[in-house]
């Protein structure tokens, strides 16, 4: 490789290689307990707010790095309305669906006076914040409520049994794990699966693409690509099936990233954002009608943030109105570690995944070896700064390179 | 004969790709008032920033000596502190400042981190009153007309102790009392000594207040006339300004048939979007036909722009009135979605700030005003984007590795051809295009005429906009002649000459 190459390539997988080293780092540090079974499966537990966010979050910074500071209070109130339906015995398909639908029109709300008000997104957001932290307050009168239904709690990832059972426990020789703990054979098939799947549709997709003509991808680097996700896949599934098996706050997140993927790069909606955040005059001009742009982004953000209420009471088996506070902070830092601009119009849903799974991993590692969590935001605060920091001297050289 | 107080020898200035300056030689005496005229992109304004540090020493080449010695510019401050002060076409006042902040702003009265308000407001008034306002110094810049604002600017090069004030276009946004006014004041500060440069399009203007002209032409200083010995006719300083050869620039477009009109708009008025009381079009009637070329040529602030966007869903303006015909049927036009809906295209001049997403791809930005075409339900066929991305690339000649490459890192002429092939793939009937060549090299500029000359043999019409009259005159089967927001004449191509085209522009502004 020729040093451009090389220097093109670490920006690309600059914060991916910065992730790996950050797992070792804990990894040697916590003599290996970083890696434990439990803890991965805590992990992804733990964070799946933040996926869920982050997602929506990417959405209203690719329109130009705007922000939305409202999230964490739309968690808590949609999540505490929630729950106080279920305390009142109302089935737990109806409160998901009011949680969802409170978070879409809180969408709405916000995304009607930032797009065709023009109220700054900042300020209309800030407000927001306040107003639903009061409103979550105001229904739950000051008083944390528990959620008991089970079913609930094990489909949203919340109690003992969050896990997709193992349905092939009967079958074949019962295998354990190096502890000796059994392990959930289901899941080990599900990651094995998973892969032999990636790889099929790897080489399907060059065939398609070469029968029709189209630029392809160096064979090497696809082989090493293919390989390097699908180990990954089924170490993860591997580790996961030593302890419990699948979380269902997995499903929901691979769920949640999967869609938005698909919207971001394969649909007109997700073209838009990225133009929008590029130039708007330019995409105006295009005749697409930027405010709608804009409506749907912040609609889609409260959409999601109600169903990070959903997923959040399951978690903590309850709401209380001190719950998802900061949550917005997570969710934007996650993006930009990710690499979106703040300026709007790039990022990425890989790059979300990879910002929230950097953010996790610092959390839950200082959490082993036992750091004070006063720390812990220090440490978070400068691997924020330093990611974007990274990002701007890669661009810088870039421009040098260019004019030279 | 008087000192001279500068002198720029031998200034060339290249940018990537273009000469701008092309071993330019300026000679301005103590106490005169020098006019530099020549068309839009000769070289003027460059050379004026080469002159006050925006283009810092070194990056040019040649001497400038002001007041006997040979000068070093880093920066704007070191050529104020000599004096020098430059006052730009687009005022730099900040609107929610009163005139004395932004008079001294960059500039304060009393210490670095104590402002004395006091001195600065008895100053700023004390300025004020030199350039004949009597306004207080504590009204804030938006409160005032442009006018006033333009002699704010003066009054701010005045408190810099300016001993050479650099006018850029001074008048472009005045009316015709402000605009003279302005003129006279200059003549009273020649009265007390001050040495003034101004660039200036409108030739009446320069006559009345110069006691030189330099002509610039294609980055060169083509002559420098005398107003006290030469004989000086607008005749005169035209023919200077436009003669050149124009032998072969422009393909030659073989038997494209005439049709039907394909669009007219009749008394079209339009408004600028904040000062409400000001026309920017007015009463414009045109049409074009399908397989023609029509050029419109004015000058910058004309009105060309304006007309184009406030056509093409009234992306510009207010207050728009006057009736759009398309293929013989009346339209209302809402919105650019609309317009492309209807089959018109508006081709920007501003391609990096309206046309392309300079951070997405020549993918992405071909699609752009087309994705509908690319899409089933809202999912976009992304094979079938890079085809048609990929056949306007090879079509259009656009040099570039592949059409994933980001559009920020093309050239210009390979920007402005992406711009096309973005506008060509959403299929339209008409096509505007404003300033279609600006900033691209004569290479690129000959492929986007053959370009043009494809799209009228496929039976499009195309509304070309443009300041360069070779190529309006090169590329054009009929011309609108506009000025100041109105259309000032019809040439057909074969009457058209520069001499004539010009007399057009210049007589209306005498009239006016």
């Amino acid at each position: 490789m020729t040093g451009s190459k090389i220097l093109s390539f670490l920006k690309k997988y600059m914060m991916l290689i910065a992730l790996v080293a950050v797992v070792i780092f804990f990894n040697i540090a916590t003599s290996g307990r970083a890696l434990y079974a439990q803890n991965i499966t805590n992990l992804i537990a733990q964070n799946a707010y933040v996926f869920v966010l982050a997602t929506g979050m990417l959405l209203c910074i690719l329109t130009g790095g705007n922000i939305d500071l409202a999230v964490g209070s739309v968690v808590c109130f949609a999540g505490g309305v929630g729950a106080i339906m279920m305390d009142k015995s109302i089935p737990w398909p109806v409160a998901v669906i009011v949680m969802l639908v409170m978070g879409l029109l809180i969408g709405m709300w916000q995304g009607f006076w930032i797009a065709f008000v023009k109220v700054p997104p900042f300020i209309a957001t800030l407000a927001g914040m306040l107003a639903f932290r009061g409103l979550a307050n105001v229904v739950m009168g000051g008083f944390a409520y528990s959620v008991t239904d089970t079913t609930y709690l094990n489909i949203f990832g919340g109690g003992a049994d969050c896990y997709i059972p193992d349905l092939f426990a009967g079958i074949g020789p019962a295998l354990t794990a190096s502890d000796g703990t059994v392990m959930n054979k289901f899941c080990l098939v599900t990651g094995i699966v998973a892969a032999i799947a990636i790889v099929i549709y790897t080489f399907l997709h060059r065939a398609y693409l070469r029968k029709n003509g189209y630029k392809l991808e160096s064979l090497v680097g696809t082989v090493i690509k293919t390989v390097i996700i699908c180990a990954a896949i089924i170490w993860l599934f591997y580790k996961l099936s030593s302890y419990k098996g699948i979380p269902t706050a997995l499903i929901w997140i691979g769920f949640i990233l999967g869609l938005f993927a698909y919207i971001t790069t394969k649909t007109t909606l997700g073209r838009n954002l990225y133009a929008v955040g590029g130039n708007e005059k330019a995409t105006r001009l295009s005749g697409i009608n930027t405010k709608m742009v804009m409506f749907k982004a912040y609609t889609l953000m409260g959409l999601l943030a109600g169903f990070a209420g959903v997923l959040n009471i399951a978690r903590f088996v309850g709401a209380q109105p001190t719950y998802g506070m900061g949550y917005e902070m997570d969710a934007i830092a996650a993006c930009f570690i990710g690499g979106a601009s703040a300026y709007g119009g790039t990022g990425s849903i890989g790059g979300v995944i990879i910002g929230a799974l950097m953010m996790g991993v610092i959390n839950q590692g200082m959490d082993i070896m036992g750091t004070s969590s006063n720390y812990k935001l220090v440490v978070k605060g400068l691997v924020l700064l330093l990611a974007v920091f990274f990002d701007v001297i890669m661009k810088m050289r870039k421009k040098g390179g260019a004019k030279a | 004969m008087a000192n001279v107080l500068l002198e720029m020898k031998n200034i060339t200035k290249t940018f990537p790709g273009v000469k701008a300056l092309d071993n330019v030689n300026l000679q301005v005496e103590e106490g005169e008032i020098h006019a530099l005229v020549g068309e839009n992109g000769a070289g003027k304004s460059t050379l004026m920033n080469v002159l006050s540090g925006i283009y810092p020493f070194g990056t040019y080449e040649g001497d400038i000596i002001y007041n006997g010695e040979v000068c070093e510019f880093h920066n704007i401050k070191d050529s104020e502190k000599k004096g020098i002060v430059i006052i730009h076409q687009e005022l730099a006042l900040i609107p929610y400042m009163t005139i004395g902040e932004n008079m001294f702003l960059g500039n304060e009265r009393g210490k670095k981190w104590n402002i004395d308000w006091n001195k600065t407001y008895s100053e700023a008034d004390k300025y004020l009153k030199m350039v004949g306002l009597t306004d207080s110094s504590k009204t804030l810049i938006k409160d005032i007309g442009t006018g006033k604002q333009q002699l704010v600017e003066i009054a701010k090069a005045l408190a810099k102790n300016a001993k050479l004030l650099i006018l850029d276009e001074p008048t472009s946004s005045l009316n015709e009392t402000d605009s003279r006014a302005l003129l006279d004041l200059m003549k009273e500060f020649k009265k007390q000594g001050m040495t003034m440069i101004i660039i200036s399009h409108k030739l009446n203007e320069v006559s009345y207040v110069a006691d030189k002209i330099t002509i610039v032409r294609d980055g060169s200083t083509i002559e420098t006339l005398d107003c006290k010995t030469d004989e000086i006719s607008e005749d005169r300083i035209i023919k200077g300004m436009v003669n050149r050869d124009m032998t072969d620039r422009f393909p030659k477009r073989h038997d494209v048939e005439i049709g039907d009109t394909l669009m007219e708009v009749k008394n079209w008025t339009v408004y600028h979007p904040e000062f409400a009381e000001r026309k920017v079009v007015d009463d414009v009637s045109m049409y074009v036909r399908k397989g023609e070329v029509v050029g419109i040529y004015g000058l910058m602030g004309a009105g060309r722009t304006e007309l184009a966007m406030s056509i093409f869903g009234r992306s510009y303006g207010v207050g728009i009135s006057g009736k759009l015909i398309l293929n013989g049927k009346e339209v209302v036009l809402r919105s650019p979605k609309q317009a492309i809906e209807h089959k018109l295209a508006y081709v920007t001049e501003d391609r990096k700030g309206n046309g392309l997403v300079l951070t997405n791809s020549i993918k992405h930005n071909t699609s752009l005003a087309n994705l509908k075409a690319l899409s089933t339900n809202l999912v976009i066929d992304k094979d079938k984007e890079y085809a048609v991305a990929a056949e306007y690339v090879s079509k259009l000649k656009t040099k570039t590795p592949s059409v994933e490459q980001l559009v920020g890192n093309l050239s210009g002429g390979n920007q402005q051809k992406v711009l096309l092939a973005k506008w060509m793939f959403a299929n339209p009937d008409v096509l505007i295009l404003d300033e279609p060549t600006r900033g691209i090299d004569v290479g690129a500029k000959y492929e986007i005429y053959c370009i043009i000359n494809d799209l009228v043999a496929a039976g499009k019409s195309v509304v070309m906009i443009s300041s360069e009259l070779p190529e309006v005159i090169g590329m054009s089967d009929r011309i609108y002649i506009m000025n100041e927001a109105k259309i000032v004449g019809e040439l057909p191509a074969s009457e058209a000459t520069q001499e004539n085209i010009m007399a057009c522009i210049v007589k209306t502004g005498k009239e006016g």
